[in-house]
């Protein structure tokens, strides 16, 4: 029968030879390599003192926008939810007091806004469906947890922070990726 | 047999059809169905006068008729244009046309309002299909969008002036159901626009109606504002004894879970009211118990409002039962415990007003 591929060897059946059955230099050739190692670059992160870079198509956790005023941009459009091949995005809309002009950016906004991280498969549809520039993925993953529940991230969680009151913190949300 | 009415033959799209004079070519066209029907912004069939403002329906007329068979020499609104026999139409198979389309919709968009997001008309919007189709990516318009002082139409509806396109329709509806008109369009030119003279309330049994009417979203239903996207909500076919003499209770009711959210009268295929229904019907029956059901309503499946909704599904039987031995399967985490979204006590479906962040917090949630 024809070799399937050029790469097919038959196997060597021959008897050790003196030199092959001492075992020691075979030891030592092993050894030489373990301990090479040591002088070689460590190729482990030490996580989390330190990070991987991460690419920049990834996608990560969700973040719900807000404007330079700090202003929510969400509306409760609803397009990222029909958007989510998972369903893992359900929200609830109010309307803006007038007193709140300088919470919501329309007059209308997500009372309620909720993204199931168990279904959700960071596609990132609804970035794309997305018209007013109101929800990203970010670099960071979501973070394990001993319950179901803690998976169901609210708006506080999701919220980035407010760019005028913590400018510190919402530069470390938006990461490296923004502009 | 010489009773018989004579029919007029009409082409439309190379496609022949057999119409009672009088017919309009756009019911003509609509006879035929499909993309031959051109699309009318201002034309409702149960309105007596109205057509010919948006200019949408414009089609070519290749041949006037059998007698005269030269062809007309401008593009002609289908909607007020009436068939003659042997009439040659184009529509979608006229370059013209769908070059005076484009034209059209670009007019109508350089002063509506890019508030889709908001706008709840969105998803049912006549003008979103429209500029869907012919419009462009961007507007060529350099100056600022007209904008207008907020009149207020009273507890039922609300109205956004910057949103409509003068099509006159909600005008016609309430000469043409109600006994008094209070609204109307004032005012000339970039500055016309829909209202009340003085500051008055539109009240009557069946004003309603020019919410449904509105091909826009410049008249909407104040008890369902914000409350959910069409395209969440599950419509129901439903009617009910209706004591009002002109109304016949035959209504479609929009279902989220167990809540009527909205109720509004039925529509046809092309987005046109079947039968008028009255406010009370509209606005103050929104409980299941006050309807008896006819089944779901036949959305087309291009619409968004029919997504995830699946006609015709076979769903395979659920085993986990019987091999449980009936019992049913432990869940790990029941949704409804956990979400904030749609808690039983806060009830956004029995507010007579869009919800606001009080009837979040009053309920003790943040």
């Amino acid at each position: 029968m024809a070799p399937l591929t050029s790469r097919a060897r038959s196997v060597d059946r021959k008897p050790m030879t003196v030199w092959e059955r001492m075992y020691l230099p075979a030891i030592a050739k092993g050894m030489s390599i373990t301990f090479g190692h040591m002088f070689k670059k460590k190729p482990t992160v030490n996580y989390p003192e330190k990070t991987r870079p991460f690419s920049p198509v990834f996608r990560g956790l969700h973040v719900l926008n807000r404007d330079e005023q700090g202003r929510e941009r969400c509306t409760a459009c609803g397009l990222c939810a029909v958007a989510c091949p998972a369903e893992a995005i359900t929200m609830e809309a109010a309307e803006r007091l007038p007193e709140e002009v300088n919470l919501y950016r329309e007059e209308k906004y997500a009372a309620k806004y909720e993204i199931n991280m168990l279904r959700c498969i960071f596609c990132g549809l609804c970035e794309e469906a997305c018209p007013k520039d109101a929800i990203y993925l970010s670099e960071t993953f979501a973070p394990a947890n001993y319950t179901r529940k803690g998976f169901i991230y609210g708006k506080e969680e999701l919220l980035i922070p407010n760019p005028v009151t913590q400018p510190e913190e919402f530069a470390k949300a938006q990461g490296n990726r923004a502009k | 047999m010489a009773e018989e009415k004579k029919l007029f033959k009409v082409t439309i799209d190379n496609i022949t059809i057999e119409v009672e004079p009088g017919t309009s070519i756009l019911q003509a066209a609509r006879k035929i169905g499909g993309d031959v029907a051109p699309p009318a912004m201002c034309y409702y069939t149960k309105l007596k006068g109205s057509g010919g403002k948006c200019r949408t329906c414009l089609v070519e007329v290749a041949a006037g008729s059998t007698a005269d068979p030269r062809p007309m020499p401008k593009l002609v609104a289908s909607c007020r244009t009436n068939v003659m026999d042997g009439m040659v139409v184009k529509n979608i198979t006229s370059e013209k046309v769908i070059d005076a389309r484009n034209g059209v919709v670009e007019m109508l968009l350089l002063n509506h309002p890019l508030d889709c997001p908001i706008c709840d008309q969105a998803g049912e919007c006549h003008l979103q299909d429209l500029s869907y189709e012919h419009g462009k990516e961007s507007t060529r318009y350099e100056f600022d969008r007209r904008t207008f002082k907020k009149h207020d139409l009273g507890p039922y509806i609300q109205l956004h002036m910057t949103r409509c396109i003068l099509c006159y329709r909600c005008v016609f509806t309430a000469d043409q159901l109600t006994e008094k008109r209070v609204h109307g369009v004032l005012d000339r030119g970039d500055h016309s626009e829909i209202a009340t003279y003085i500051e008055k309330s539109l009240e009557n049994d069946f004003i309603g109606n020019i919410i449904d009417v509105c091909p826009v979203g410049a008249l909407t239903d104040k008890t369902f504002r914000f409350k959910n996207r069409v395209w969440f909500l599950k419509p129901v076919d439903a009617h009910r004894n209706c004591n009002h003499p002109k109304c016949n209770g035959k209504v479609t009711l929009w279902y989220r879970g167990d809540e009527v959210f909205r109720v509004t009268a039925r529509k046809d295929e092309w987005g046109e009211v079947e039968d008028w229904i009255c406010n009370e019907c509209r606005f103050d029956k929104k409980a299941t118990a006050d309807w008896v059901i006819d089944g779901p309503t036949k959305i087309n499946r291009h619409s968004v409002i029919s997504q995830g909704h699946y006609v015709g599904t076979v769903r395979p039987q659920e085993a986990l039962y019987d091999v449980m031995g009936g019992r049913a399967p432990k869940l790990l985490m029941d949704i409804h415990s956990v979400s904030e979204v749609n808690r039983p006590e806060i009830d956004l479906s029995k507010l007579e007003r869009p919800a606001h962040s009080t009837d979040f917090e009053a309920n003790g949630t943040k």
